[in-house]
């Protein structure tokens, strides 16, 4: 599924750069965003060059657009290439989501409709990646704030669709699960039910805000604090269906010093090991 | 029903205005639940020009700078999501925005703060030793054309922009600017961008050989004086990465 280990990993950032290079090994891997590499040369390179030599790496691609109805951008689908040769990582994945309109990037992740025509479109995009970059990507389920009326299909069977079609795996936000349910008033271990786990690749833990409103609550995936309780339980069901899988906890915005994101790394790896334990007793 | 490509149409059009998309729905709190797209969209790129322009943010406030950002933002709009490269078209709008008139100089600060992003992510080159590049001229200066490294760029404004920028970094004293006009180099060393404020004189002359001009050639821009600080201005930031004769 991924080359990946099934270990815990960070997501990268450049201003703790220093500090992992001084910092004992104990991370399973590293994920960038692939647009922020994309560069001619200079620091970021030359850091990703040096922590390439010491850990597995997991490109992360926010900026396709895989959902947009247009086709790829073919000039980012180059760079997106560019990087995945340079870097040769272990995993590439990218969002179930549309972030471009008519040229113009919008910088978010926004949603589509489930239905039998996006499901073209999406498996489409996907060959085509997949093609392009040479090798079999993630795709992540997103978190989601409305839905559309015209949607014939749940996401998780579309999902399903999607895998069975293109052939490739899943990165599973569970965050984005808790997120989304929240949001529509869903279940999100009914969603996990229906989620196809063997297609797993690798995990996201990030962090979200919350709003009450009259409707109920509007939770806002923000990436910018730590992992919730109730998302911390959801992954250890989660992996104790799936067994181990490669997990990252995710922190964009606020970023905290390494160590606070090592711990949040040690606390999943403890409940890798406990599945493990479990899985060999 | 509308097709794929309608639903997303409405749904754009509808992040830049304060009407709902057609075909959205929610458990209730619906223009809350979208807000949420617009805001991101909204926000995300004003700090990305926040992040790519914070001296121009400092000179002006937060305030002023959000205001002004969404406005660029929504007539500008990014054409890659490769957003290090936005907002190339930023300093142009700022010369032309006429609440920041009474800041003539605010654009050619932004010129600076673009250069030094694009130096920051240039391409790589080793330099040539400054032996190496005495060894490459041998006895024949005239026939030499000297390839700078891809970092290195050049803002001339008639005003002290680069003082301005220089008081305007954190933790920078705010000293009264002298009177322009004034002239930087930019460039990347070790891991950060550099910006050296040159005479305008050697701005010309490092410009002429960065497009290709012999150093026997200098002399319809530059005095031999000029040319030969130019030349060892660049030698001694370690800027020279070829040298070849024509």
């Amino acid at each position: 599924m991924t080359q990946l280990p099934d270990t815990v990993g960070i997501g990268f950032k450049r201003s703790h750069y220093d500090a992992l290079r001084t910092t004992p090994n104990r991370l399973g891997f590293i994920e960038v965003h692939a647009e922020n590499y994309m560069g001619d040369g200079g620091p970021p390179h030359a850091q990703l060059d040096a922590l390439r030599r010491d850990y597995a790496l997991s490109v992360h691609g926010v900026g396709l657009s895989i959902g947009g109805a247009g086709p790829l951008d073919t000039d980012h689908l180059a760079r997106l290439k560019r990087v995945c040769d340079r870097y040769d990582p272990e995993s590439f994945s990218e969002h179930l989501a549309w972030s471009s309109h008519n040229d113009a990037f919008l910088n978010d992740l926004l949603p589509l409709p489930y239905d039998d025509q996006t499901l073209a479109t999406v498996c489409d995009h996907i060959d085509r990646l997949q093609d392009v970059i040479g090798r079999r990507m993630l795709l992540e389920n997103p978190s989601t704030y409305v839905t559309f009326e015209s949607s014939t299909l749940a996401e998780t069977d579309f999902l399903h669709a999607i895998v069975g079609r293109t052939g490739c795996g899943l990165l599973l936000d569970v965050n984005n699960v808790f997120v989304s349910c929240t949001n529509h008033r869903a279940d999100p271990r009914a969603y996990l039910a229906d989620f196809p786990l063997a297609a797993v690749g690798e995990i996201h833990l990030g962090g979200h805000d919350a709003e009450d409103l009259p409707s109920g609550p509007l939770l806002i995936d923000s990436h910018g604090a730590a992992v919730a309780d109730p998302v911390w339980t959801l992954y250890a069901e989660t992996v104790a269906m799936t067994g181990p899988r490669p997990t990252l906890i995710e922190w964009d915005n606020d970023v905290p010093d390494l160590p606070v994101l090592l711990a949040e790394a040690d606390r999943a790896a403890t409940i890798l090991d406990g599945v493990r334990h479990a899985r060999a007793s | 029903m509308p097709g794929h490509l309608e639903t997303q149409t409405a749904f754009r059009a509808a992040l830049n205005s304060r009407d709902l998309p057609p075909g959205i729905t929610a458990v209730g709190d619906l223009d809350r639940r979208f807000s949420v797209y617009r805001n991101t969209v909204a926000h995300t790129l004003s700090d990305a020009l926040a992040q790519r322009f914070p001296a121009v943010q400092r000179i002006v406030g937060k305030a002023f700078f959000r205001q002004t950002a969404r406005i660029f933002v929504a007539d500008n709009p990014p054409r890659s999501p490769v957003l290090q490269d936005y907002g190339t078209e930023f300093p142009a709008f700022l010369a032309d925005f006429p609440p920041a008139a009474s800041l003539p100089y605010l654009a050619d600060v932004a010129l600076i703060e673009m250069a030094r992003g694009q130096a920051y992510h240039a391409a790589d080159a080793e330099p040539l030793s400054p032996a190496a590049v005495m060894s490459r001229i041998g006895a024949a200066p005239d026939t030499a054309q000297v390839t700078l490294h891809p970092s290195v760029r050049m803002v001339s404004s008639p005003h002290a922009a680069v003082s301005i920028w220089r008081m305007n970094q954190p933790g920078a004293a705010a000293t009264p600017p002298p009177p322009g006009p004034e002239t930087a180099l930019i460039f990347r060393r070790d891991d950060a961008s550099v910006v050296l404020p040159i005479p305008p004189d050697i701005a010309r002359t490092v410009t002429q050989m960065q497009s290709g001009t012999p150093l026997g050639a200098l002399g319809h821009v530059a005095d031999a004086d000029t040319v030969g600080t130019a030349f060892s201005t660049l030698l001694q930031n370690r800027l020279i990465v070829g040298l070849c004769h024509i």
